[in-house]
């Protein structure tokens, strides 16, 4: 299957289906990752995107579906795939009673990558942990270990990098020299697909794929998604919200109603039966609407809105 | 007011929690019912402290009504099995050596001729005593034998010469462990229950515990063959279990003064086959287990019958045939044929040879199961 178009696709499948106990657990996904770009995927916990990252490295094997990661089919030549990607586990699968040097020097020999030491020896004082490199991986703490993750799932220099919800339960501070450092490599050439449930993580990727119950159900830029998305979105601001989300919330035309912080995003994509719902409160004078572009938050939290709630992702 | 140590509904709560875990842990379940069904089999019916049926070997040198008279009289002891009859004595030797018969009946060429002119022809019992136990009810019995086989025969003329003591003398020599010694057999079958237990357990554990830690999903994930990582689990601990055997044998001849007739170098190679077959038993098992406690009842499932069906507490040849069919699967009963074979009896490699190649197919079996258990994936 080669695309008509002239980009080139690190990853390019379709049909990619997989069944846990005959649950569904990713549907006929359809997927193109173009050669170079940041690649973020969207949504719940349980819609796939686990599942999907492995199948892409060939962890697990799909029950359907093809197409091809950096060129190799997904399921033929997941042995070659191996090699030339890194994939960042969700949980960090490093050895705590390793050393920060034995564990790399491990996952170099691993990729039987050549001058080791001088590499290993780079990537300690690139993570500016040459001081601490004797330290047990399993003392460090959040960040510092998925700075390791990282260092050592790009050591061997792949062309593409799957990472898992890599920013899972690590401070901004650190989530931002992650994220700075994703960008660096990108612009080495390296894919990046990274899944994320952090919106502002989102605004960083190129483009973005928004996955529920195993299917793919949007996917873009995050401009080209809200232009795209027929929600309507009104932002109130002034007193009494929490109690004013309350009255809001099953209203017709009304799907969705979140407080960021002072402010309360209410939406629906019927705007007549929104406009009619919001009439009597909009009399208010301690409260004030305004209409405004919904955020990516508001158009993901209205993908998922009517949804069941989604099962557990399977972590075999 | 009496002040209640702990709250019922508490208690009920931690208990029925309890049980419907208990409900889904299969294993442990299993264990629960198995443990007791296995110990009840095997004491109850598998093991015999007083075997009977045991293979022997007749060298007969001469053949008369007396002879047959007098091995049918063994014969009916219930305690001999006469599986191999030759005239050549080294022929029956070698069977000895290599664990294959238990006892020898020699007849000499001139018992007819002594016997009938009264002059109480020998009768040579050798019995295998490396294992001390297993043949204490077998010579009492060929005692008893010797005294009133020959009452019916030696009629008329003849019974005079049986009238006063018996008309054949018995001779009995425990070969390999004259003075009758049982720590000859338990300390080489030591080395064997050692390893099993913990090389077993190790490896079992291997993959498991990299299962759980989350730390499978990297290995996965990296361009690894399978062999590579059955190889990588398994050699760092030949070394390990070359420590305790150094240790074992060590203390074998030095505190329990047991000899070592053969071999050093041959019986060096059939441990490490031994503890190579050990360990890849139990990479096997960490290839089916997903969790570390399911891989410890595995290899508690794989110990228990290794001891006590593979002849180290009970003699084997003993056990009825369907625990000797289970036991020839467990590669502790040939080790201790061949420990004993090459420590007690200075066995050489043609007669050990045929225990050494069924650990050679129980190691390929193994590896067979883990290749194809392993696939590097998660499903």
């Amino acid at each position: 299957m080669t695309p008509s178009c002239p980009e080139k696709f690190a990853i390019n499948v379709k049909g990619l289906s997989k069944s846990f106990d005959g649950k569904k657990a990713v549907d006929g996904i359809e997927l193109r990752v173009r050669e170079g770009e940041v690649f973020g995927f969207i949504g719940p916990n349980g819609s796939g995107k686990t599942t999907t990252i492995r199948m892409l490295c060939g962890l697990l094997v799909p029950d359907a579906g093809e197409g091809t990661c950096l060129g190799y089919d997904v399921i033929n030549e997941s042995a070659e795939i191996r090699k030339q990607i890194g994939y960042m586990t969700q949980k960090f699968s490093l050895y705590d009673e390793l050393t920060i040097e034995e564990n790399l020097l491990f996952v170099g020999r691993m990729y039987q990558m050549k001058d080791l030491k001088e590499k290993v020896g780079e990537t300690l004082a690139g993570l500016a942990l040459t001081e601490r490199r004797r330290q047990l991986a399993g003392t460090l703490s959040g960040g510092w270990k998925q700075r390791l993750a990282l260092a050592s799932c790009i050591m061997h220099e792949p062309k593409l990098l799957l990472l898992d919800e890599p920013t899972a339960g690590v401070d901004p501070k650190a989530r931002r020299a992650f994220w700075d450092e994703i960008h660096a490599l990108a612009a080495n050439g390296i894919t990046v697909l990274v899944s994320t449930h952090y919106m502002d993580e989102a605004e960083r990727c190129h483009r973005l794929g928004y996955i529920l119950k195993g299917k793919l159900l949007a996917h873009g830029t995050g401009a080209d998604m809200i232009e795209r998305s027929d929600l309507k979105t009104w932002r109130v601001t002034g007193r009494g919200l929490t109690g004013l989300a309350k009255k809001l919330t099953g209203l017709k035309g009304i799907e969705t109603v979140a407080a960021f912080g002072a402010r309360l995003h209410v939406s629906g994509a019927d705007e007549p039966a929104l406009l009619k719902s919001l009439a009597p409160f909009r009399k208010e004078k301690s409260l004030h609407f305004e209409k405004v572009a919904p955020s990516l938050e508001d158009i993901f939290i209205h993908f998922m809105s009517g949804q069941e709630s989604a099962v557990e992702e399977r972590a075999p | 007011m009496i002040k209640v140590p702990f709250a019922w509904m508490r208690l009920r709560g931690l208990i029925e929690k309890e049980f419907i875990q208990l409900k889904r842990d299969r294993m442990t379940f299993a264990m629960l019912i198995g443990i007791p069904f296995m110990q009840l089999m095997l004491f109850g019916y598998a093991i015999n402290a007083d075997p009977k049926q045991l293979p022997t070997a007749i060298v007969r040198g001469d053949d008369s009504q007396f002879v047959r008279t007098f091995l049918k009289s063994l014969e009916n002891t219930g305690y001999f099995k006469f599986t191999v009859e030759t005239r050549d004595y080294d022929e029956a030797a070698a069977l000895m050596k290599s664990g294959a018969v238990q006892y020898i009946v020699t007849i000499p060429e001139d018992f007819t001729r002594l016997l009938v002119r009264g002059e109480r022809p020998q009768i040579l019992l050798e019995v295998d005593a490396t294992d001390p136990i297993a043949s204490s009810g077998a010579m009492s019995a060929a005692l008893q034998v010797v005294n009133r086989a020959l009452d019916h025969d030696l009629k008329g003329v003849m019974a005079a010469n049986g009238a006063r003591a018996p008309p054949v003398e018995l001779v009995m020599h425990r070969k390999f462990n004259p003075e009758n010694l049982t720590h000859y057999n338990t300390v080489p079958g030591l080395i064997g229950v050692i390893l099993t237990m913990t090389l077993v357990m190790i490896t079992s554990l291997s993959l498991a515990r990299e299962r759980e830690r989350g730390t499978l999903e990297n290995l996965y994930a990296m361009p690894l063959k399978p062999s590579e990582v059955m190889l990588g689990k398994i050699i760092p601990f030949v070394a390990g279990a070359a420590i305790q055997v150094t240790i074992v044998l060590a203390a074998a001849r030095i505190l329990f003064e047991i000899p070592m007739f053969g071999s050093f170098l041959l019986l060096s190679a059939a441990l490490v086959l031994f503890i190579v077959v050990n360990l890849a038993i139990g990479f096997t098992f960490s290839t089916i287990a997903t969790t570390q406690l399911q891989a410890m009842q595995m290899s508690m499932f794989f110990f228990l019958p290794s001891i006590l069906l593979s002849g180290f507490v009970f003699p084997f040849l003993g056990m009825p045939q369907w625990a000797q069919v289970f036991g020839s699967m467990l590669p502790m009963t040939y080790f201790l044929r061949i420990i004993r074979g090459i420590m007690l009896k200075g066995a050489e490699f043609p007669e050990i040879w045929p225990h050494i190649w069924p650990l050679l197919v129980i190691l390929a079996a193994a590896t067979f199961v883990a290749m194809k258990r392993y696939k590097a994936t998660l499903d």
